[in-house]
């Protein structure tokens, strides 16, 4: 990804939604329209910050098929290596920022019979384009949607009144469970299931759904996980030759990115491939925290996605 | 003829129970009963009591498939004189199935493929489908200019059954047809055939 396909836009509208939780609309700087996308796409916004360039991934909310403007919901996390904060305290009605193409790693199958969509507090957000892209084709859908309290809940009155009955919520504080073994049970036949939520939640959904006898193919996830830090370490390019710091709170792509070189990306959360490295050598241990390579391939150590992963070491040697 | 570059020709990686399935839907056509016979030495504690079993003998008529079969105690079992009235019965029952089902299949390419566009029409993805080939690696084939389809293909080239052209048959599959592809092999020089061969037996 280039920074020649992002797309230059504004912030038209900045309201804060739930508690921690912001809504954002993008509108284009020359007014060009934006490119429709489908329901679950996200989008990577650029923010620039003093020296530091922080790059997130946001999942587009809006109808897919309207292109006047976009709108992503943030929220504000306790252990923010700085871009959600900076989206909730920087970035204004009237800021400027540069946004990626819309990308969707997070589709609708639209090969199922009934789609059941689990959401887990501001994993409800792909959810949002899907679900407008679901009522528009007329395929039958459900949303279970758990939240730690009301307040903390983004969009459900929204919702309730959009989709009616077909809107399930949960409320941890209320003591009320979202009934994964009943929904898992009974299903019709072609029945697809798709959970966006924090990484616990996913497992939880993937484990019971396997263990529910649940074909892999039928079951969708999409996690937005940030890089975790560690201690610091250098990064030699080989193709580069370059050597690069990386520090605690900074992943090698953005590391690689401030130094100048071009790395491709997409979800930037470990999930999608893309950023498949080549590991050439590495005084240290590979800690390999991404969702993508198989085991087998990462015990080899000769791969390394360096959205998210990082080494426990001094330098690791890569084929950039 | 295999062609490596095709990637719509199937790959059958083999049976294997899916400990985690609520009910298992087992097809078996033929030898494609042994097949499920050697699984049975894989399956955990309870497996068949949780599955259904539909057989047609075709071929193995005579082999005593059916009692060997029955034996292992299946939920249910039905078998069928015909592929066409085992497909009725599975038809019927990937209607009332729900999410937890897995479906399994061995046999003949072309009755693998008579299940599996049924399971597709029921919403099963096709990947997610327990694949085994036992006995003749017949086709069915159709054919690309008339669109007939002829049965039980074990040469080529071959004449279609319909209109007589001679096809070349081609490892190009189609999963909504249930159809391997055949093409007019002396299109540019018409009556130059080339020798026949006995490849699908």
């Amino acid at each position: 990804m280039t920074m020649s396909t992002d797309i230059a836009v504004r912030v038209s509208e900045a309201e804060t939604i739930a508690q921690d939780v912001k809504r954002f609309r993008f509108v284009t700087l020359d007014g060009s329209p934006l490119p429709e996308f489908s329901g679950g796409a996200h989008t990577v916004v650029t923010m620039h910050d003093g020296d530091r360039v922080r790059r997130n991934p946001y999942s587009l909310m809006g109808s897919p098929s309207d292109g006047s403007s976009y709108q992503i919901s943030v929220l504000r996390t306790v252990d923010s290596r700085g871009g959600s904060a900076f989206m909730h305290d920087k970035v204004k009605t009237g800021s400027e920022l540069m946004i990626s193409r819309p990308v969707n790693l997070f589709p609708v199958d639209r090969r199922g019979r009934k789609h059941l969509l689990i959401a887990g507090g501001i994993g409800i957000t792909p959810f949002m384009s899907m679900m407008l892209q679901l009522t528009r084709e007329e395929r039958p859908f459900e949303l279970h949607y758990a939240n730690r309290t009301a307040g903390r809940a983004a969009y459900v009155s929204h919702l309730q009144s959009a989709y009616g009955h077909r809107v399930h919520t949960y409320f941890d504080d209320k003591q009320q469970m979202l009934p994964l073994a009943r929904l898992l049970d009974g299903q019709p036949l072609g029945t697809h299931l798709y959970v966006c939520g924090p990484s616990g939640m996913i497992d939880w959904v993937l484990k019971s759904a396997r263990e529910a006898g649940w074909p892999d193919e039928n079951v969708h996830s999409e996690r937005f996980q940030a890089p975790p830090s560690g201690k610091p370490f250098t990064v030699t390019l080989a193709r580069s030759k370059k050597t690069i710091e990386v520090a605690e709170y900074q992943s090698v792509l953005e590391a690689v990115e401030a130094a100048g070189v071009d790395a491709p990306y997409l979800c930037r959360g470990g999930a999608c491939g893309q950023c498949e490295t080549a590991v050439l050598s590495c005084e240290g241990t590979l800690k390999h925290n991404d969702h993508y390579l198989p085991d087998d391939e990462k015990a080899s150590g000769k791969k390394i996605m360096i959205c998210v992963s990082r080494i426990d070491g001094t330098n690791v040697v890569l084929d950039l | 003829m295999l062609s490596p570059g095709i990637i719509s020709r199937p790959v059958y990686k083999g049976l294997a129970p899916d400990a985690h399935a609520k009910h298992n839907l087992i097809a078996a056509e033929g030898e494609g009963a042994a097949a499920v016979l050697d699984m049975a030495a894989k399956t955990p504690e309870g497996f068949f009591a949780r599955s259904v079993i539909l057989f047609c003998a075709t071929g193995s008529a005579g082999k005593g498939y059916e009692d060997k079969l029955k034996a292992l105690a299946p939920a249910s079992y039905w078998d069928f004189p015909t592929i066409p009235t085992s497909i009725f019965r599975l038809k019927g029952a990937l209607s009332t199935a729900s999410m937890g089902t897995r479906l399994y299949v061995a046999g003949t390419e072309p009755f693998i493929a008579s299940v599996m566009k049924e399971a597709i029409e029921a919403g099963i993805d096709y990947k997610s489908v327990i694949t085994e080939h036992r006995g003749s690696a017949k086709r069915r084939v159709q054919c690309v200019h008339c669109k007939g389809f002829t049965e039980n293909v074990t040469a080529s080239p071959f004449v279609c059954s319909h209109c007589g052209l001679s096809l070349f048959v081609r490892d190009h599959f189609s999963r909504r047809l249930a159809a391997f592809q055949g093409v007019c092999v002396d299109a540019e020089a018409p009556g130059e055939v080339p020798p026949v061969e006995e490849l699908y037996k």
